[in-house]
């Protein structure tokens, strides 16, 4: 606290020490961010180009119908409903299991419990969320989460 | 007059507006809350998310005209000058109030999927992701608001004094209107979509908002304590040092579990345990300024949010933060609701409490008296410690709440499924939902202290 109190340590010196440390750190974090940022879209796999386009489609589905406002996803997102980033292998790495659920939740939801609304996904609706779903599964998350439960 | 500088009346709208949205946000939250416990709780009409958004949007809504309102404040005093445009920041107010009433009308009037086809969010996606909810038009609107807004206070500046407390409030808010600009940035690849969406939220919240506040902090400082500016300043690049120092590579422990390569668990990890340091500093920085006080000034209800916000951020944002940023923590507590305390008591902390720090300082002077009546303080202070009290039990909860979920889901040998985990864990959002209202209550004594009068006296 004395430091502050110092003559010889003045504003400008202190402002100096401000912006060489934000330019500092600044480059440091630009230059491992450019690193992960080509790294990236190199890690990007997909069985061939109709699975591309479906997984596409799904994450415009999925941003469309706001699904992060309940769900978590590989983590972010709401706390709300279950995590989906691991929800093909929580059905035991089954599409149709995913498909099924969506299709059949009810138009006026379950009483006194928390119910996903019924979205009325056509089957090519279906078919391009679940395979998006897919897709986030087989990101490379470092082993997480800790459980199939999410 | 009380005021230095006439135009920095232009505040005044800004800082009702933000506790008129803060109002709405609490609200929000009671039902958010609610929804937890009864699940089907407005059940189709308002799902859970389409209120989650309207209580985040108004959050950050609420900050940005609280930023914004203690911007026209202090910009023009500290520079000794006019506002460059008076006129300007009052077309601003009117076209964001509009801005913002219309979005959070929206959300709750259709369904979701119909305000993306509405407002033809095809042409240019950027809707449907966290605290970027709003259609591609509010966005663009808002970014040139923001603009105007920059070139008015900015405008200020060059024709006047320049001080560090505006250097620093000034690149704050530049930067916050800039990294605004990563909502419209959309990248199919989720991973990549992830990385750059942190930006946002992260550099937001963990680096130049806290900018900002340290720079209102000190200017409120200077005023209340009578110390002198070079001291303060002095003070106040040393805090910014750390924000930006220790906020920059601690994005990394957002990028711990997205795809992202593994050495961010490193620098994530590193960054993040320094993370505390500025916040720490920011509650030492307050603490000697109140205690070496030259002068006592009367508005004690401003003294005590100072304090208070000083304890807050340091306890939330810093050491609720560092529970569960490091990477093996993060491991079990990623995506539980040891986050939702964390970002409830952060936010309250550091932002909210700081606004209601400068409204308390700004207001009275606004409505033409030094400080409020001692009754008026009184009652105030009633709701400071309602509001953080209330805050800090709901954390409480939702801290037990997170730490019973980590370890029935993800800690045992026989992790149980998430809607079964949240049943046993109920009670403890009841708990959380009780001090919910009474944070309402808090809010409600808050408002009501601004018309209290003073007992006339019968001598």
């Amino acid at each position: 606290m004395v430091i502050f109190m110092m003559q010889s340590f003045t504003k400008e010196n202190a402002r100096n020490i401000f912006y060489g440390g934000t330019v500092f750190f600044l480059l440091l974090f630009l230059n491992l961010a450019f690193n992960t940022s080509v790294l990236l879209p190199k890690q990007e796999r997909y069985e061939n180009t109709k699975i591309k386009q479906q997984v596409a489609f799904g994450k415009v589905l999925w941003d469309n119908n706001n699904c992060i406002g309940c769900h978590s996803f590989l983590g972010d997102g709401a706390y709300f409903a279950p995590e989906l980033g691991n929800i093909y292998q929580r059905y035991n790495n089954n599409i149709d299991g995913i498909k099924r659920f969506i299709r059949s939740r009810p138009d006026d939801g379950i009483i006194l419990r928390r119910s996903m609304p019924q979205f009325n996904f056509t089957e090519g609706k279906l078919d391009a969320l679940a395979e998006f779903l897919k897709y986030s599964s087989q990101v490379d998350t470092n082993k997480w989460p800790p459980t199939k439960e999410g | 007059m009380c005021l230095k500088y006439q135009t920095q009346s232009v505040a005044k709208p800004y800082f009702i507006a933000s506790i008129i949205l803060f109002a709405v946000q609490i609200s929000f939250g009671l039902i958010l809350g609610l929804q937890y416990v009864i699940g089907d709780f407005l059940f189709p009409e308002l799902p859970f998310n389409i209120i989650r958004m309207a209580h985040t949007n108004t959050m950050i809504f609420g900050l940005l005209f609280g930023f914004m309102g203690a911007a026209y404040y202090i910009v023009p005093e500290e520079a000794e000058t006019e506002l460059l445009a008076p006129w300007l920041a009052w077309l601003i107010f009117g076209l964001f109030t509009i801005t913002v009433i219309v979005t959070i009308a929206s959300y709750l009037a259709i369904p979701y999927s119909q305000l993306v086809e509405l407002t033809k969010d095809k042409l240019f996606p950027t809707m449907g992701r966290e605290y970027m909810e709003q259609p591609t038009i509010v966005k663009l609107a808002i970014s040139v608001l923001n603009l105007l807004f920059i070139i008015n206070i900015w405008g200020t500046t060059l024709k006047g004094k320049k001080t560090g407390i505006n250097s620093l409030i000034i690149l704050g808010l530049f930067t916050s209107a800039l990294l605004f600009l990563f909502s419209l940035y959309n990248p199919t690849n989720l991973v990549l979509n992830k990385f750059y969406w942190w930006w946002m939220a992260h550099f937001w919240f963990e680096a130049v908002w806290l900018l900002i506040i340290s720079a209102m902090l000190a200017f409120v400082l200077i005023r209340i304590t009578g110390i002198n500016r070079d001291i303060v300043e002095k003070w106040l690049y040393i805090i910014a040092t750390m924000i930006f120092v220790t906020g920059f590579i601690s994005i990394g422990h957002h990028y711990y579990w997205i795809g992202a390569p593994k050495y961010w668990q490193w620098w994530g990890s590193a960054f993040s345990l320094m993370q505390p340091i500025p916040l720490f500093l920011i509650a030492l920085f307050v603490f000697t300024m109140v205690r070496k006080r030259q002068i006592e000034h009367p508005n004690k209800a401003a003294l005590l949010w100072v304090t208070g916000t000083a304890v807050i951020a340091f306890l939330g944002a810093g050491l609720w933060g560092l529970i569960h940023t490091l990477a093996p923590i993060n491991y079990f507590t990623h995506g539980t609701q040891i986050e939702v305390a964390y970002t409830h008591i952060a936010i309250y902390g550091a932002y909210a409490m700081t606004i209601f720090m400068m409204i308390s300082y700004a207001m009275p002077t606004l409505r033409n008296r030094k400080a409020n009546n001692e009754r008026a303080q009184v009652v105030e202070m009633w709701s400071f410690w309602l509001l953080t009290l209330s805050m800090v039990f709901a954390t409480i909860f939702l801290t037990i709440a997170g730490v019973l979920q980590v370890y029935m889901q993800r800690y045992t040998d026989v992790p149980q499924p998430f809607m079964v985990v949240q049943e046993r864990i109920a009670f403890f959002y009841w708990l959380r939902e009780f001090v919910g209202v009474i944070f309402l209550i808090g809010f409600i004594v808050y408002v009501a202290s601004f018309f209290v009068k003073q007992h006339r006296r019968l001598d």
